[in-house]
C-alpha cells in the first residue's frame, strides 16, 4: 500500500485559543478516499489546512506525495476545497473556470476542452453563462468543487464539500468521488455527518484535536459492535472518557 | 525574469483580463469611473465662475487628483475582497506567483485608469477650454502616472484593512494629508519648514509638480523627468510592499 500522507506527532495551537490539534499521527493510503469525520471543531479543518500547506508547520511534520506539505511542486499535485467558496462572484461560470484553469497552465485549446468537461462533472453545463453570485448555495459550491478537479490533482482534499446539497445531488457526487478514485485519484473528505462516512473507504474519527480510531466502515462498526458509524463513534468516545 | 517558470508572464494578463471581465460585469461602476472626473471639473468650472484665472491655475492639478482618489478607492475594495472571499488563498495554492497576481491587478487598473485619464484631459481641454502649454499629449502622461500611484497605494492600503470600513478610511487617512501638503492649496515654499521637509516624502507633491509644470511649461525638461522619475519609484515601491503582505500560509 502507498502512502499519500504521513503525519508524525502534529500538534497546532493557534493564539489564545485551545490546542488545535494534539499529538496526531496519520498515514492516508494513495487511491482511496479517507474520511475525517467528526463533530464541527474537532480539528478537522486544521487537519486539512495542514496538509494542503496552508498552515506553516514545524518542518518535517507532514509529508504529501513524498514531499514536504506546502511544497512549491505541490501546487499542481494537490488541489483543496475549502469551506469558503473561494469562487468570483461577479463572474460567469465558465469565466470562473476559464481563468483558474489558465492559472494551472492549460494551453488556448486545452483550456476550452477541460472547462467543458468540468461544467459536466459538476453537473453545471446548463448554468455555464450564468453570474456565480445567481446561483442556489448549493450551485455555488459545486462551482468551487469544479475549480479544485480542474487540474487532474493527484491529492484531492475536499472541506465539507456536500454540507446543504439535495441528497439526489450528494449521491451523484459520490459517484463522481469514486469515479476519481478509480482513476488514481486520492481523495480526503471531511464531514460531520456520520451518514456520510459510511461512504467512505477508510474513516478517521476526531474529537476535541485527537484522532480517536481509524479504519474501514465496517472494521470500527464490528470492532464496537454497533450498527452504524454513529453509534461507533458514541462508543467509542464513551471508551476515551473511561 | 529567466528565474520565473515558463507562461508567468501570460498569469500576469490573464488575472489582468479575469479583472477587468468583472468590472464589465457591473456597468454601473465603470460609468462612475469614467463619467465622475469630467463632471466634477465642469463643476469647477462653475465655482470659480469669473475668476477664470484660479480655475485655470487649480484644474489641471485636480486632473492628477481625481484618478488618483478614484483608483485608489477602487484597486483597496477589489484586492480587499479578493483577500477575504478566499480566492487569494486560493490563488496562492495554485502555480501563481505573487508578483504576476499584483501586476496582473496593476495592468488592469492602469488601464481603466488610462482610459478614465484620457477621457479627462479631453474633456478639460477642448469643453472646459484650459489651456495646457505642454500639450494634451503630456497632460494624459501625468493622468496615468497619478492614476497609477492611486492604484499601488490602493494594493497596499488593502493589506493593511481588514474591513471595508477601514479601507474606505485610509482615503482620508493616507490622501487628504497629502492633497493639503502637495502644494495645491498653498505653494509648498511658503509652508512652514517642516511642513516642507515632510511634503517632500509624499509621492502626491510630485504628481502635482508634474502636472502643474506641464500645464505651464510648453517644453520637457529634466525637472519633468526628475518628477515622473519619482513617481515611478513610488509606484514600484508600493506594490513591492504590497507583494511582501501577501502569504501562501498562515502562522499556527
Amino acid at each position: 500500500m502507498n502512502v499519500a500522507v504521513t503525519i508524525r506527532d502534529l500538534s497546532i495551537t493557534y493564539a489564545k485559543k485551545d490546542k488545535a490539534l494534539q499529538n496526531v499521527s496519520l498515514e492516508i493510503p494513495t487511491g482511496r478516499i479517507t474520511g475525517l469525520i467528526g463533530p464541527s471543531g474537532s480539528g478537522k479543518t486544521t487537519l486539512i489546512k495542514s496538509v494542503v500547506g496552508r498552515l506553516k508547520l514545524p518542518t518535517d511534520k507532514v509529508t504529501v506525495l513524498d514531499l514536504p506539505a506546502g511544497s512549491a511542486k505541490l501546487r499542481k499535485k494537490v488541489a483543496y476545497m475549502a469551506q469558503e467558496l473561494a469562487v468570483y462572484h461577479d463572474l460567469t461560470v465558465r469565466q470562473n473556470l476559464a481563468y483558474f484553469t489558465r492559472v494551472l497552465g492549460f494551453k488556448y485549446s486545452g483550456v476550452k476542452r477541460r472547462v467543458n468537461e468540468t461544467l459536466r462533472a459538476v453537473d453545471l453545463y446548463d448554468k455555464r453563462n450564468s453570474m456565480v453570485g445567481n446561483l442556489s448555495g448549493g450551485q455555488q459550491q459545486r462551482v468551487s468543487l469544479g475549480v479544485a478537479l480542474l487540474g487532474h490533482p493527484k491529492l484531492l482534499v475536499l472541506d465539507e464539500p456536500t454540507t446543504g446539497l439535495d441528497p439526489v445531488l450528494i449521491e451523484n457526487l459520490w459517484q463522481l468521488f469514486h469515479e476519481l478514485v478509480e482513476d488514481g485519484t486520492t481523495i480526503i473528505i471531511s464531514s460531520h455527518s456520520m451518514s456520510e462516512a459510511a461512504r467512505c473507504d477508510d474513516l478517521v474519527l476526531m474529537r476535541s484535536g485527537k484522532i480517536i480510531a481509524t479504519g474501514a466502515p465496517k472494521k470500527l462498526m464490528k470492532q464496537t459492535g454497533a450498527d452504524d458509524v454513529e453509534q461507533a463513534f458514541l462508543h467509542l468516545v464513551k471508551g476515551e472518557e473511561e | 525574469m529567466s528565474l520565473r517558470p515558463k507562461g508567468e508572464k501570460m498569469r500576469s494578463f490573464y488575472t489582468a483580463a479575469r479583472v477587468l471581465r468583472q468590472l464589465i460585469h457591473d456597468p454601473r461602476t465603470l460609468v462612475l469611473i469614467f463619467a465622475v472626473p469630467p463632471l466634477l471639473l465642469w463643476l469647477l468650472k462653475y465655482v470659480f465662475d469669473g475668476q477664470s484665472q484660479v480655475f485655470n491655475q487649480f484644474a489641471p492639478v485636480m486632473l492628477g487628483i481625481f484618478p488618483m482618489v478614484m483608483m485608489f478607492l477602487i484597486t483597496s475594495i477589489a484586492t480587499l475582497r479578493e483577500r477575504h472571499s478566499g480566492t487569494l488563498s486560493r490563488l496562492m495554492s495554485l502555480p501563481l506567483s505573487k508578483t504576476s497576481f499584483l501586476i496582473g491587478y496593476a495592468l488592469a487598473f492602469s488601464l481603466v485608469a488610462a482610459v478614465q485619464a484620457i477621457l479627462t484631459t479631453l474633456v478639460m481641454i477642448y469643453f472646459l477650454g484650459i489651456d495646457i502649454s505642454g500639450g494634451t499629449g503630456l497632460a494624459i502622461v501625468a493622468a496615468i502616472s497619478s492614476a497609477l500611484l492611486g492604484t499601488a497605494m490602493g494594493l497596499f492600503a488593502s493589506a493593511f484593512a481588514q474591513t471595508e470600513f477601514q479601507a474606505i478610511q485610509f482615503m482620508p487617512a493616507l490622501l487628504f494629508p497629502q492633497i493639503l501638503l502637495c502644494g495645491l492649496f498653498v505653494a509648498r515654499d511658503q509652508m512652514g519648514d517642516v511642513l516642507y521637509k515632510i511634503s517632500d516624502f509624499l509621492p502626491l507633491t510630485y504628481s502635482t509638480d508634474l502636472m502643474k509644470r506641464i500645464a505651464m511649461e510648453s517644453s520637457w525638461s529634466g525637472d519633468h523627468r526628475k518628477d515622473l522619475l519619482i513617481i515611478l519609484c513610488f509606484i514600484i515601491g508600493f506594490l513591492i510592499i504590497g507583494a511582501l503582505t501577501i502569504r501562501r500560509q498562515e502562522k499556527s
